[in-house]
């Protein structure tokens, strides 16, 4: 499942793929007609609107194949790099990057790009801009705090729009294609002799945004992954392909206290419940996190019984189908979840349904609820375990 | 105009698709101004170490634990854009020392609204951080509100200063 950065391809090796990456980038650049400034103003004036084409294109083209990769689980969303929105800097920075492009005739990229085919004027805007960060860099002080304002974090424009990604991607689609077509008018009406749209082939144009608006709706179609996992494990007829076993309170008890080296128990309830009602020895893992990559190495050791905590059986046992859904084995959950737990282990009250075991258990239990408070006292002193660092991808500008 | 570039639809498609290689592969979007950044920290870090030490802007990214600026990701795939923009010329005999501008512009007067506009482009990215390719593009990719505000704002105000810089780029009559 991608990405393949950080855990894959080291961050040396991501270099060379940044040159073959950047190399794939440049070539589509210039043939697409990216290194020719007049073109490139043209969708301002509307006598050539490559640029719009290209664009639009290309960002449905990736958000429609982002969206399918996912929900066919090959790509980890919650991986991936989302650039977080500070969302006034970012207008006022967009408002000058629309100026520097009216008058200097590109944008970063395909100032780039034109350099490398011998456009002076490229150069001369590449050289601005190192000028433009340097002033930058050296005025900072004075808006450091405005660059900082209105933070909204890795915002994603669906949540805020309170639509699912794929329905966002689809209307996005359907936007782009209105635009195209409008567009194509606008651009034969302003140049009528030198738009490029005179020379399309039109009808084979059609077929590719009916099979772009195919695409597009099948990502709107398609649950993604998860919830489609938990569909399936939550249907009446579903058989898990791994044995899947509750585990009664008392063995658990024994083996936190015993410190089972084949066991790993994995605490899923929220962080107020785990303080409040605190299991010594355990993992926590945020319940709707339990496929994520960074809980991998958690679950993968075969020879490790993973034991499921949450507040009930229930989303406990699926958080444990979801596991063996996804290849890991050897999976085990509370039986009767934390609740269970907190009537029979801790509880001092005399144990049901034990029959003539009854004293045995009453016994065993009295030292459980001793020891695990010993654990708790233990761990509560040596503070709590500096959490897990885990490698993000870095991105962005 | 080169009557043989690509169809846009069919470039903008396989730009998409690097750019989706790009997400899979690497987990990350493509960039471009974050390689000027790359190249101004390392050129004030080596030439004035104090002063970039004291600076809230360099300081940032230099020093004990941080890698050299120069070796950044987009740094190499800005590198590789050279590249793949050389061939890609070559190909197409498009290679030629030129200075492309407007009918009513003088080659001086193109150079300089060049570099005035690289160096608003250079600082508007900075703010916004990250530019057509890194925020706007890769940004509307993996649907980040800033990837949809800030392509609206380049190309919105594009639109509203078109018409103030038209001078720069119509000849008499629209067209070319």
């Amino acid at each position: 499942m991608g990405p393949f950065v950080p855990d894959l391809i080291s961050d040396q090796l991501n270099l060379v793929v940044a040159l073959a990456i950047g190399f794939l980038f440049g070539f589509v650049l210039e043939q697409a007609g990216f290194s020719s400034s007049r073109r490139l103003v043209g969708v301002f004036y509307g006598y050539d609107l490559t640029v719009l084409r290209v664009f639009f294109t290309a960002a449905v083209t990736a958000a429609i194949g982002v969206l399918l990769l996912a929900a066919g689980g090959l790509l980890d969303l919650t991986a991936i790099f989302v650039n977080p929105t500070w969302l006034t800097p970012a207008i006022f920075g967009g408002v000058l990057m629309g100026l520097g492009f009216l008058l200097g005739g590109f944008c970063p990229g395909t100032s780039v790009c034109a350099a490398a085919i011998g456009k002076v004027d490229a150069m001369v805007f590449l050289v601005g801009g190192v000028l433009g960060v340097f002033g930058y860099a050296e005025l900072f002080p004075r808006f450091a705090a405005f660059a900082d304002s209105t933070s909204l974090g890795p915002a994603k424009v669906y949540e805020s729009l309170g639509v699912s990604p794929g329905l966002f991607v689809l209307l996005l689609t359907a936007a782009a294609i209105l635009a195209f077509v409008v567009g194509g008018i606008v651009e034969r009406k302003v140049a009528p002799d030198a738009a490029p749209s005179r020379l399309f082939p039109v009808k084979r144009h059609f077929v590719a945004a009916g099979v772009l608006l195919a695409f597009a709706a099948l990502a709107a179609a398609l649950p993604d992954r998860k919830t489609r996992l938990v569909a399936k494990v939550n249907a009446p007829a579903y058989v898990p392909h791994h044995v899947v076993k509750p585990m009664p309170p008392d063995e658990l008890a024994f083996r936190i206290i015993d410190r089972d080296p084949r066991l790993r128990v994995v605490d899923l309830r929220p962080e107020a419940a785990r303080k409040a009602r605190p299991l010594p020895g355990t993992i926590a893992v945020p319940a709707g996190e339990v496929l994520g990559k960074e809980w991998r190495s958690t679950f993968s050791p075969r020879m490790v019984k993973k034991v499921l905590v949450a507040e009930s059986e229930a989303e406990a046992k699926t958080a444990a189908y979801l596991l063996v859904e996804s290849g890991f084995e050897n999976v085990a959950y509370l039986e009767g979840g934390y609740g269970s737990f907190e009537r029979t282990v801790l509880s001092a009250k005399a144990p049901e349904g034990e029959g003539r075991f009854a004293p045995v258990v009453e016994r065993f239990r009295e030292q459980a609820r001793t020891a695990l408070a010993e654990r708790v006292r233990l761990e509560r002193a040596a503070g709590t375990a500096a959490p897990k660092k885990v490698k993000k991808v870095q991105g962005g500008c | 105009m080169n009557a043989r570039h690509m169809n846009p639809y069919l470039a903008g498609f396989l730009l998409g698709l690097v750019l989706l290689l790009t997400i899979f592969v690497t987990g990350r979007g493509l960039g471009a101004s974050g390689a000027t950044k790359s190249l101004v920290v390392a050129t004030v870090g080596a030439v004035a170490p104090q002063h970039a030490a004291a600076s809230p802007f360099y300081s940032k990214l230099i020093g004990p634990g941080h890698e050299a600026p120069l070796k950044a990701w987009l740094v190499f795939e800005v590198l590789g854009v050279l590249l793949g923009a050389f061939v890609s010329g070559l190909g197409a005999d498009r290679l030629k020392l030129v200075t492309e501008r407007g009918p009513k512009v003088s080659v001086k007067g193109r150079l300089l609204f060049a570099a005035l506009g690289g160096a608003l482009f250079g600082a508007g990215a900075q703010l916004a951080r990250g530019c057509t390719s890194g925020a706007a593009l890769s940004g509307m990719a993996v649907l980040s509100v800033a990837g949809f505000v800030t392509m609206m704002a380049i190309f919105g105000s594009g639109f509203l200063f078109a018409w103030f810089t038209r001078g720069l780029w119509l000849g008499a009559k629209a067209g070319r």
